[in-house]
C-alpha cells in the first residue's frame, strides 16, 4: 500500500503532463483530420472529404514519398560518414576519445538556424564560395546553381546530422567488449574479416539508433527547405506548415501530418521489434 | 607498422570531418567582424559595428530574455517531472510501465513539427488560450522530459540497489533517503540533464514557431531576421557570442557528466 502511494507520488505527476499535452493532442489532432473546415461552423461537421482529397492527390503523396526517399539517403550518407569516426575514436584515439568526441558534439549543440544560415551564406549566389572563387579569378559570374536545390538541401542536412549520429554509433561501439576482436583474430580473422563479422554486426544498434535519430526528423524538415531549398528543394514539412501558416486548412493539415507520423513510425515499430530498446537508447 | 598506418588514416579523416564541421561556423564568425553588410568574399575590413548594434537592438534583445526564461523554467520543470518519473522507473515494477516508457520517450523520436500542429490544435481549439511564452514552454517541456528522464535514469540504473535500503536501515524514511542519498548521487546527472534541456529548448524553432504568440523566443525572431539582408550580420554577431557561450557550458555539463561516471 505505501509502495504504491509513494510510485503514484512520483509517477502521477508526469504522466499527467504528457497525457494531457502530448498525447491528448495528437488524439486531437486525429479527430481533427475528419472535420470540414478550421473555424466556424464547418469545424462542426464531420467529413471524409480530406482523406479522399489526400488520397486522390498523386502529387501530394508523391511529395511524402519523395521526402521519406531523401530523408533516407541523407541518413544513410550521414551514417557513413560519421561511422569511421566514431570507429577511429572508439577503437583508435585511445586516452584522448572523449575530448576528440567532444570537439565532435560541440557542433551540434551551436543553434541550428545558424549552420543552416552559414550554407545560406557560403552557397548563395553571389555568397562565400561563388564571391572567393570571383575574387580567386576562378569564377567570372556569381554560381547561382549551388543553392536553391535539393542537393542544397542534402548537403546541408547532411552537415547538421553527422554530430548527431556520430553519438549514438560511438557510445554502440563503446559497448562491445574488446575480447571478442582478440578472440576474432585468434580465431584467424584477419581485421577487415573481424570487421565485417563482429564489430559491425555488433554496432548495429547504434547504427540504426544514429540513423532513426536523423531519419526521423528530416521527414519532418521545413526549416532547411525553405532557407536553402527554393522551388525545386520544398519537402513535405512544408506543405504541412503551409496548411496552418498560410491555407489555413488545419484538417488537411492534420491529416498530412498524421501521413507523416505513420510513415516515421513504422521503421520505429520495426527498429523496436528488433532491437532492445535500451541498446538503441544507448543505456 | 601496419597499424600506424591505420592510425593515421582515421585520424586524418576524423580531423577531416572536424574541419568539415567547423569551417561554416568559423566562417561566419569571421563574417561578424566584417565591416559590411554583404556575407561575402572580399572581407572589407575588420568591425566591432554588428556587435555594438546588437546593444541596441531591442526587439532581439527581448527575443533573447524570453528565449532564457523559457529556457529555464521549462528545463526546471522537465528535470523536477523527468526525474520523479525515472526514480519511479528505475526503483518500482508497475502495470503499463513499458507504455508510460514508450509514451514518454516519443516526443524525442517523432518530428517537432507533428507536435507543434498538435499543440496548436490543442491550445487554439479546445483550451481557446492565446498563445504566449507559456504556451512555447509548455511545449519544451514535453520534448525535454524524454531527455530528462534517459539522462538520469541512465544514472540511476548504475547504483548498486541497495543504496535506498541501507539508508532506510540507518533512519531515513522512505522520501528522505531519496533525497539525501539519491539525489545529491544523481547530481551530476541532473545538472547534466538540466544543461541539455536548457539547450534545446534555447535552440527550439521547427515546434515554437506553431505555439509561438507575438512575443517571439530568440529562433524564431532570428528567423524573422533572415529575411532583411541588412539584419543579417548583426543576428550572426549575436551567434556567434551565443556559439561561445554554449560551448562554454557544454564543456561544463560534459566534465560534470563525466565527474558523476567516474565515481
Amino acid at each position: 500500500m505505501e509502495e504504491r502511494r509513494r510510485l503514484s507520488i512520483l509517477i502521477t505527476p508526469s504522466a499527467i503532463f504528457m497525457l494531457v499535452l502530448f498525447v491528448l493532442p495528437l488524439l486531437i489532432m486525429v479527430v481533427y483530420t475528419f472535420r470540414q473546415g478550421s473555424f466556424g461552423p464547418t469545424s462542426r461537421i464531420f467529413t471524409l472529404a480530406h482523406y479522399h482529397d489526400f488520397l486522390s492527390d498523386r502529387a501530394l503523396q508523391g511529395l511524402l514519398w519523395r521526402s521519406v526517399v531523401q530523408s533516407f539517403w541523407i541518413s544513410l550518407i550521414s551514417v557513413c560518414l560519421a561511422y569511421p569516426v566514431a570507429y577511429h575514436l572508439s577503437f583508435q584515439a585511445g586516452e584522448r576519445k572523449m575530448t576528440l568526441l567532444t570537439i565532435i558534439i560541440v557542433t551540434a549543440w551551436v543553434s541550428f538556424l545558424l549552420r543552416i544560415l552559414a550554407w545560406k551564406v557560403l552557397l548563395g549566389g553571389s555568397g562565400a564560395i561563388a564571391s572567393l572563387a570571383q575574387s580567386l579569378g576562378l569564377s567570372e559570374e556569381g554560381m547561382p546553381f549551388l543553392i536553391y536545390s535539393q542537393e542544397a538541401v542534402n548537403l546541408t542536412l547532411i552537415y547538421v546530422w553527422i554530430p548527431f549520429v556520430a553519438l549514438p554509433i560511438f557510445a554502440g561501439l563503446e559497448r562491445i567488449d574488446p575480447s571478442l576482436h582478440e578472440a576474432a583474430y585468434d580465431l584467424g580473422c584477419s581485421r577487415p574479416e573481424a570487421f565485417v563479422r563482429v564489430t559491425l554486426p555488433l554496432s548495429l544498434p547504434g547504427v540504426v539508433a544514429g540513423f532513426l535519430f536523423v531519419f526521423i526528423p528530416t521527414v519532418g524538415e521545413y526549416v532547411t527547405p525553405s532557407l536553402v531549398g527554393g522551388t525545386t528543394g520544398v519537402m513535405f514539412g512544408n506543405i504541412v506548415r503551409d496548411q496552418f501558416v498560410r491555407a489555413l486548412n488545419w484538417p488537411l493539415g492534420s491529416l498530412m501530418s498524421l501521413a507523416m507520423l505513420i510513415v516515421v513510425l513504422i521503421p520505429l515499430v520495426i527498429a523496436a521489434r528488433l532491437f532492445k530498446f535500451s541498446d538503441l537508447a544507448g543505456l | 607498422m601496419e597499424l600506424r598506418n591505420r592510425f593515421s588514416l582515421g585520424s586524418l579523416y576524423y580531423w577531416l570531418v572536424a574541419l568539415f564541421l567547423y569551417l561554416p561556423i568559423l566562417l561566419l564568425i569571421v563574417f561578424s567582424f566584417n565591416d559590411s553588410t554583404n556575407l561575402r568574399f572580399p572581407l572589407t575590413g575588420f568591425t566591432l559595428r554588428w556587435y555594438q548594434e546588437l546593444f541596441g537592438a531591442g526587439e532581439l534583445l527581448k527575443s533573447l530574455w524570453n528565449s532564457i526564461w523559457v529556457g529555464l523554467w521549462s528545463s526546471l520543470a522537465a528535470t523536477v517531472l523527468g526525474t520523479m518519473a525515472a526514480i519511479a522507473i528505475n526503483r518500482f515494477e508497475f502495470p503499463g510501465k513499458n507504455i508510460f516508457i514508450g509514451i514518454s520517450a516519443l516526443p524525442l523520436v517523432i518530428p517537432s513539427v507533428v507536435i507543434g500542429v498538435a499543440l496548436l490544435i490543442l491550445y487554439r481549439q479546445v483550451f481557446d488560450v492565446e498563445l504566449s511564452l507559456l504556451t512555447v514552454g509548455l511545449g519544451h517541456v514535453v520534448i525535454n522530459i524524454p531527455i530528462v528522464l534517459l539522462i538520469v535514469s541512465s544514472r540511476l540504473a548504475g547504483f548498486p540497489a541497495n543504496m535506498e535500503e541501507a539508508a532506510m536501515d540507518l533512519g531515513a524514511s522512505f522520501w528522505g533517503a531519496q533525497l539525501q542519498v539519491i539525489l545529491p548521487m544523481s547530481l551530476p546527472a541532473l545538472v547534466a540533464a538540466f544543461l541539455t534541456a536548457f539547450t534545446t529548448s534555447f535552440d527550439e524553432y521547427a515546434m515554437s514557431v506553431f505555439v509561438v504568440g507575438t512575443n517571439a523566443t530568440l529562433p524564431v525572431y532570428m528567423y524573422s531576421q533572415l529575411r532583411f539582408p541588412r539584419r543579417i550580420p548583426i543576428v550572426v554577431a549575436l551567434g556567434a557570442l551565443i556559439m561561445v557561450g554554449s560551448v562554454v557550458m557544454i564543456f561544463v555539463s560534459e566534465r560534470l557528466r563525466r565527474a558523476g561516471e567516474a565515481k
